[in-house]
């Protein structure tokens, strides 16, 4: 089978050959393999670098998003016993017994603690049980049944076993049913959370949100200035660039932290509005820590990356295409949208893409001056990792996030094509 | 009335300077009958494309009036001027195919739909491209752009087409071909053409009159036989095909002749065109197919020994580098005829030549 499409090749032209009869393919492919060995050996430093500190960090992160050892390294016992189990009524003495028995031995290799926090994010409250029962349990006789529920009453709950015996299998998909508010309830089948515990999908609708009009802001602000900058004449223009350029010489902190001088409601903007007689003193609007906040905040931090692949685009497009459509009778609006404007295309998708990428991402503003309201994805990610340590939640969040951009980008290249892209 | 209908594009005393020190272009006085082939020649910087701009709309004009068919169109922008264009690099709209390119005017226009297409088709077969209607520009060869930009200039039958060296990108041979095309076009259609070159062969194969600029001026403004042949000054005659140049002084004027005393020994006698005075300098030109070698004793009046530097054999002719009269680069063409005259290098000769073909011009 492998086959057929190369003799159906050779079939149709000769096999060309070197003067002393050698395929011509081979000798070009050996001519150009020392080539390709060079260039191997000049990005080698960058790719082992890329590498190390980038590509492994992530697949490790995303495999942190489906491995779960723990219950299954420390209740082998008793997952043992519920492989049997029909998981409608408590289970037997002898699944008691075994998991007094792993619990005991996680006590004494001291991973009770990883293993009560592990059950605890798939039920809350199981902490307690976990590590209380383990306390008592070496002064516990059989029968176990009653001496655990005596100890913790949720031993008797059926949902107490479903969740070990969920938590069983090494790699599990309950960190990405949590990460889009879902998870097993104790029949095991898939359910929403209950309602006061569904945060992360309205969470990604309001990081895609926010990403959105951070992004058509960025657009609307940015290609007058790009166009300023491709049209102007250099004097003028370098000095605009510089003005561009001048947010990549301060610091993210400093710039974000002014934002709340500026906009807080005994900011500057406030400050001026109530002199100007614009409204009273009591009326002062909350214009930081909310959502107005993040986006000011985060649109003026991102625009440079809508105006430089802009500009890039703008500056190649000659300035006789416009001369020409007005020669050809267009009035020089209809020049400028009909001609101008389509030949931007490819910065305004490139900017677009950058903008838009880097927002749905974005941490560090949001969680200055996002307040309440004004969170994005990326924070609750930090909150996973910093906070609550739930890594695989937080993997799994991340996961999702990658995952977009992915589709993202494969998208634009779908539907523009990336060769089009021009960044700069 | 009939004779002033006959111009289409009229400057009067129009003056042009960008940086108001300069003046780009000098009081040009210049009329386009309808119907014209005017080519616009001259050396780099001459002002050729700023007279275009102005005429297009692009550059406003800094003294003076320009009228298209007779209404002033100074303050009219340039969509509003009916005047097809052709550019340098083509400016077709990259993101359009050709079909679509050569529509938009028509749909600016708001032309029906169904007359667009009938007439994108006929202006797609008059440039031999009716094949490539959905493709983009930048799958063309440069010949075909070119086609693609004539049509579209064409395509809304403007009075007036204004080409800007549009032939400049393309190797010889496709150059002269497409010239040939341009000037059929220019024939069947009766448009008026304002084309710049600084091609002189380019110009004298298509126009039917040649403007030579010169640092803003008209030096002279002709038809290319008459421009050839009766140049009216020393620049003209330089910088239309090759030309000898002798330089000397007037030593006396006989009604439209003059005799010369050359600088390097000699007495010449030649067309009095462009002279001062008796004692005034003046530059003869004399064309090299115009020199006869070893003519009949007595049949022409100008008859000096020359000595042979150097043949170069072209094929239709033999190209003949002689010093004569102290002049060092003195060029002759011999036509290869079958009976030719053999010549041979540091050998000596009779070249000689007619009043007419010597034309005494400005020094
Ligand atoms: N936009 C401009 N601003 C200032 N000076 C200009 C501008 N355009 C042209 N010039 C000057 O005007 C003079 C005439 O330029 P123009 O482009 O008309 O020459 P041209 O005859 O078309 O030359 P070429 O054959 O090289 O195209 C030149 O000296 C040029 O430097
Ligand atoms: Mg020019």
């Amino acid at each position: 089978m492998d086959m057929a499409p190369k003799t159906l090749e050779t079939s149709r032209s000769e096999i060309l050959s070197t003067v002393d009869g050698q395929p011509l393919k081979k000798a070009l492919a050996r001519t150009e393999r020392t080539k390709r060995f060079k260039a191997i050996l000049l990005v080698a430093p960058l790719l082992t670098f890329i590498t190390v500190t980038f590509l492994y960090p992530i697949c490790l992160m995303l495999f942190r998003s489906v491995e779960n050892p723990l219950v299954a390294e420390n209740m082998p016992q008793t997952l043992e016993v519920l492989q049997k189990w029909d998981g409608k009524s408590l289970p037997s003495e002898l699944a008691f017994a075994a998991a007094a028995k792993d619990l005991a031995a996680a006590r004494k290799s001291k991973m009770i603690g990883r293993l009560a926090t592990r059950l605890n994010f798939e039920t809350s409250g199981l902490r307690s049980v976990i590590t209380g029962t383990a306390r008592k349990v070496k002064k516990m006789e059989a029968p176990f049944k009653e001496a655990m529920i005596q100890a913790r009453s949720q031993w008797g709950d059926v949902a107490t076993w479903s969740t070990i015996k969920r938590l069983g299998p090494t790699i599990i998909d309950v960190n990405y049913l949590a990460a889009v508010d879902r998870g097993y309830n104790v029949k095991g089948e898939i359910e929403l959370r209950d309602e006061d515990r569904r945060i992360y999908v309205s969470l990604f609708g309001r990081t895609l949100l926010m990403s959105l009009i951070v992004t058509v802001a960025s657009l609307f602000l940015g290609f007058p200035i790009a166009y300023l900058l491709a049209s102007l004449p250099l004097k003028y223009s370098n000095l605009l660039m510089i003005l561009v350029l001048l947010p990549f010489w301060t610091s993210l902190l400093v710039r974000t932290t002014s934002w709340i001088v500026l906009l807080q409601t005994q900011g500057v903007l406030n400050d001026v509005m109530v002199w100007l007689g614009l409204f009273e003193d009591e009326q002062r609007v909350q214009l930081i820590f909310n959502a107005q906040g993040t986006v000011i905040a985060m649109t003026q931090i991102l625009l440079p990356f809508m105006v430089l692949p802009l500009y890039s685009v703008m500056k190649t497009i000659h300035p006789s295409y416009m001369r020409a459509a007005e020669s050809l009778g267009a009035h020089r609006y209809t020049a400028y949208w009909r001609i101008y404007v389509p030949n931007t295309l490819p910065g305004i998708g490139a900017g677009s893409l950058l903008v838009f990428i880097l927002a749905i991402g974005y941490y560090i503003t949001p969680a200055l001056v996002g307040g309440q309201d004004g969170q994005m994805i990326s924070n609750l990610i930090a909150f996973h990792m910093q906070k609550s340590l739930n890594w695989g939640l937080a993997a799994a969040l991340g996961g999702i996030l990658l995952g977009g951009v992915v589709i993202l980008y494969w998208l634009y290249n779908s539907l523009v094509g990336v060769e089009r892209l021009k960044l700069g | 009335m009939s004779d002033k209908s006959e111009v289409l594009v009229r400057f009067e005393s129009v003056q042009k300077s960008y940086d108001g020190e300069v003046l780009v272009v000098k009081n040009l006085n210049l009329e386009v009958a309808r119907g014209d082939f005017l080519t616009m020649l001259g050396p780099s910087g001459s002002g050729k494309t700023t007279c275009l701009m102005m005429l297009a709309g692009f550059e406003p004009v800094t003294h003076g009036k320009i009228t298209l068919a007779g209404q002033p169109i100074n303050n009219v922008p340039p969509h509003k001027r009916d005047i097809g264009m052709v550019f340098q690099n083509y400016a077709l709209f990259p993101h359009m195919s050709v079909a679509e390119n050569l529509a938009f005017p028509l749909q600016v226009r708001k032309v029906s739909k169904v007359d667009i297409e009938v007439r994108v088709k006929k202006a797609l077969e008059m440039v031999q491209l009716d094949q490539f209607g959905g493709r983009r520009p930048a799958q063309l060869s440069g010949g075909q752009q070119q086609r693609v930009a004539v049509a579209r200039a064409l395509v809304f039958d403007p009075a007036l087409v204004l080409m800007d060296e549009p032939l400049g990108a393309l190797d010889k041979q496709l150059r002269e071909q497409m010239q040939y095309e341009i000037k059929h076009i220019h024939e069947n259609l009766g448009v008026t053409v304002v084309y710049v070159t600084h091609d002189q062969s380019e110009a004298l194969t298509m126009s039917t009159r040649i403007a030579v600029f010169n640092d803003g001026v008209i030096q002279q403004l002709a038809p290319p036989n008459i421009l050839y042949e009766c140049p009216d000054n020393a620049f003209v005659a330089q910088f239309i095909g090759e030309n000898n140049s002798l330089s000397g002084t007037v030593k006396e004027v006989k009604g439209k002749n003059c005799v010369v005393d050359l600088d390097g020994g000699g007495t010449v006698q030649a067309l009095a065109v462009n002279i001062g005075g008796i004692g005034s300098r003046t530059k003869l030109s004399l064309r090299p197919e115009r020199v006869e070698v070893n003519p009949v004793s007595g049949s022409l009046p100008n008859v000096f020994e020359a000595n042979i530097k150097e043949l170069t054999y072209l094929g239709d002719h033999i190209r003949t580098r002689a010093c004569i009269c102290g002049q060092e680069n003195f060029i002759v063409k011999i036509p290869n005829a079958s009976h030719h005259a053999l010549l041979h290098e540091n050998t000596k000769v009779q070249f000689g030549w007619s009043i007419e073909d010597c034309r005494a011009l400005d020094g």
